[in-house]
């Protein structure tokens, strides 16, 4: 089973802060910050650790602001026990 | 605050602690260079800046930028130029689709898009819409369909639905006044000139990614110089509707989308279609 | 050996636009110039390629021209009196977006749908502006069908030089009177795109805008002022005139196009009766021989100035002599053509009686 991490960089200077990209956040993870940018806008902030790099934020956000990054990290998947072994033996492993 | 809030400060830092994923290898998508990096003046939530994005995307794909020419409207959209970087010509309100045919007649071979609004393409530029379409012209008419006049402050526009309210409907659209909302896109997929319409919109990862395809379509299609596409993106106007963009892309769905339903109007045999939106 | 031909003008018009090299033509009929249109919907795509479109009103077709000049090409449209009000918008932006480009205005009488008879109504719309904002045309002023031919040619020349549009001021007389005319040969269409062109980006270039929209005022005033250095610079390297039997003359009769014509008549016939009077043609309209009819000034008793017009050329008579001379006028309007007699007359009237 593979694990999907993922995770997005904002352009918080030219973010506008109209939370569809939130909206569109099937994680929930997106949030407007208290803080304002430079143009006096509120900006949208990941609050959660949860991104699986969908990139739905980034597809609706009408600035084009939102980087996606997306890793599929392979879990060490148990494929054999060997056991009681005496004697000679070779594992070969065809890639 | 959230407990579970977090400060930039503390996200960033438990990022890199982490060991941030965000390096290039992992890069799932980032803005084309097809778009330029200068803020877009929209409003926030304006569906210009992805119906934009899109255009800009289904150049980049088709690798065409050295041979894209597209014809800017009056508009909110006036200023599309500052905003791609390819070669723009600002037509005059109502004449993007009268100048993209002169660009396309003298350069048969390029491709050429018109970018406008509701009140430039189906009042003040009718005529040139619908004798642009019937002559078949081999560009591409993308047509953003908000309902309202974004630019001049929020007046009636052409599409307004009716009991709708806008600075020239104070008290909503009445029909017998200011007659019906007018459904261009219908009347256009009905020419024979018209090789490819379909209505899309830009409210949600699906809408994006199917109005994209179709707008990749409008590209491609010049190719076999068999017509015109014509791709109505429902929009919205969050400013002028007097809602937050959450609120006018939920008023859209229920209202917009009732009176100008999303989907296919004309699809060219054996082409493969945008389908049909949410 | 030197071709000649007898031509309508509209017809030689047209002809000399195939010769020209010309790329695209974008019009919409209306009388008393719509051979233009038919004599190239013949066979002018066959025979170099050229772009011909029958446009869904004058709107439209300025506009073709405004997105077909982006690209770079020689393009043309032609059109009589009320069409060309209808362009004028278009025109305003071709001319602030600096593109070159070929209009004809076959002109017939106004206001309004006037009559399809000729006229020089237009010569305040051609001149003076026209649409909205601060913008010149080049205008020219052709007086046989040989100049409908040249001014062709020529036309797109200044265009091209000066990245302005240029408009052959004609009238429907001359559009549908048949002359002897030499056609030049025939001239390669546009091959190269110039660098201002919309014609796609390469990676190599930055990206080509063509707008006429200038939001910041200290901007929309530099485009004015370049605007208005290049109409200086033009005014003084193309202005273009014609004098009949000027030298010894004591009156003036200052005329364009086809009325220049019957005042060489009209002198002709004063000359026969004693009174020595010359011939002053306006070739440009604009840029407007100013000086030059300032020192001619100095040598007459006085000018007439004849018109198909209620009087718009003789403003500019007046301001070029500046008060120094009488400066009198002969209109016909409606589409009546003024005869040399009535012009003799006129000048008897006005300016013999004051001879010795």
């Amino acid at each position: 089973m593979a694990k999907v991490k993922g995770d997005i960089i904002i352009d918080i200077e030219k973010c506008k802060g109209c939370e569809l990209c939130a909206a569109s956040c099937p994680q929930d993870s997106l949030e407007l910050s208290r803080k304002l940018n430079s143009k006096g806008y509120h900006y949208i902030v990941k609050i959660e650790d949860n991104c699986t790099g969908c990139t739905n934020c980034a597809l609706v956000c009408p600035d084009g602001i939102i980087k996606v990054y997306r890793k599929t990290e392979k879990k060490k998947e148990k494929i054999a026990i060997i056991s009681n072994v005496t004697g000679d033996m070779t594992i070969t492993v065809n890639s | 605050m959230n407990e579970k809030t977090m400060t930039e400060e503390q996200h960033y830092a438990d990022v890199i602690a982490e060991e941030s994923i965000c390096t290039n290898e992992n890069l799932v998508f980032e803005k084309t260079n097809v778009l330029t990096d200068t803020p877009m003046h929209y409003c926030p939530g304006c569906g210009h800046g992805v119906a934009h994005r899109l255009i800009a995307e289904a150049i980049d794909e088709l690798d065409i930028q050295d041979k894209t020419i597209g014809v800017a409207p009056v508009g909110c959209s006036v200023f599309m130029y500052n905003y791609m970087d390819i070669d723009m010509t600002e037509a005059p309100h109502g004449r993007a689709s009268a100048v993209a045919t002169g660009i396309k007649r003298v350069l048969p071979d390029k491709y050429v898009f018109s970018y406008q609004g509701d009140g430039d393409l189906a009042a003040i530029g009718t005529g040139e819409t619908i004798h642009t379409c019937n002559r078949g012209e081999n560009i591409l008419i993308v047509f953003i369909n908000n309902g309202i006049y974004g630019m001049t402050g929020g007046q009636m526009a052409p599409t307004t639905l009716v009991g709708m309210k806008t600075t020239t409907t104070p008290f909503g659209r009445e029909v017998e006044v200011m007659g019906n909302p007018l459904k261009i896109t219908e009347l256009i997929a009905q020419l024979p000139g018209v090789y490819y319409c379909t209505r899309v919109a830009v409210n949600n990862p699906v809408n994006v990614r199917r109005a994209k395809k179709a707008i990749l379509n409008g590209f491609k299609y010049q190719e076999l110089k068999k017509g015109l596409s014509f791709v109505e993106v429902v929009s919205n106007c969050p400013s002028n509707w007097k809602m937050t963009p959450v609120e006018s892309n939920k008023w859209m769905e229920e209202n917009m989308f009732a009176f100008y339903p999303l989907g296919d109007l004309k699809v060219p045999a054996n082409q493969p279609a945008a389908g049909k939106g949410e | 050996m030197k071709e000649l031909k007898l031509m309508k003008g509209n017809e030689a018009l047209a002809e000399a636009a195939i010769l020209a090299g010309c790329d695209g033509y974008f019009g919409y009929p209306i009388t008393p110039q719509s051979e233009i249109l038919e004599y190239l919907t013949q066979d002018a795509r066959k025979r170099t390629g050229m772009v011909v479109l029958q446009a869904e009103s004058e709107v439209a077709a300025i506009n073709m021209i405004y997105g077909a000049a982006g690209t770079g090409k020689k393009v043309m449209t032609s059109s009589s009196s009320p069409g060309i009000s209808l362009m004028q918008e278009g025109i305003s932006y071709i001319a602030c977006a600096e593109l070159p480009c070929l209009l004809v205005n076959v002109v017939r009488g106004g206001p309004g749908l006037g009559t399809i008879q000729p006229s020089q109504g237009d010569y305040f719309q051609a001149v003076k502006g026209g649409g909205h904002g601060d913008y010149k045309l080049i205008v020219l002023a052709p007086s046989t069908v040989q100049e409908m031919v040249d001014h062709v040619k020529l036309g797109f020349d200044l265009a091209f030089k000066w990245r302005n549009p240029v408009m052959i001021l004609t009238d429907g007389a001359l559009g549908q009177m048949m002359e002897k005319v030499e056609l030049p040969p025939q001239l390669p269409r546009s091959t190269e795109a110039p660098a201002w062109a919309t014609v796609g980006k390469p990676k190599t270039r930055e990206r080509n805008i063509l707008t006429s929209l200038h939001i910041e005022p200290d901007k929309m005033q530099g485009i004015n002022l370049h605007l208005q250095k290049k109409y200086r610079d033009i005014e003084k390297e193309e202005i273009r005139f014609e004098k009949f039997e000027c030298d010894d003359a004591e009156i003036i009769l200052v005329a364009f196009g086809l009325v220049a014509r019957i005042c060489q008549k009209a002198a002709q016939l004063a000359r026969e009766k004693g009174i020595k009077v010359g011939v002053f043609r306006p070739i440009t309209l604009f840029p407007y021989p100013y000086n030059v009819l300032n020192k001619l000034a100095d040598q007459v008793k006085g000018f007439l100035t004849v018109e198909m017009n209620a009087g718009q050329m003789v403003e500019d008579v007046r301001l070029a002599v500046n008060g120094k001379i009488p400066i009198e006028f002969l209109g016909r309007m409606g589409g009546i053509i003024p005869t040399p007699e009535e012009i003799l007359h006129k000048l008897e009237e006005k300016f013999v009686g004051e001879m010795v």
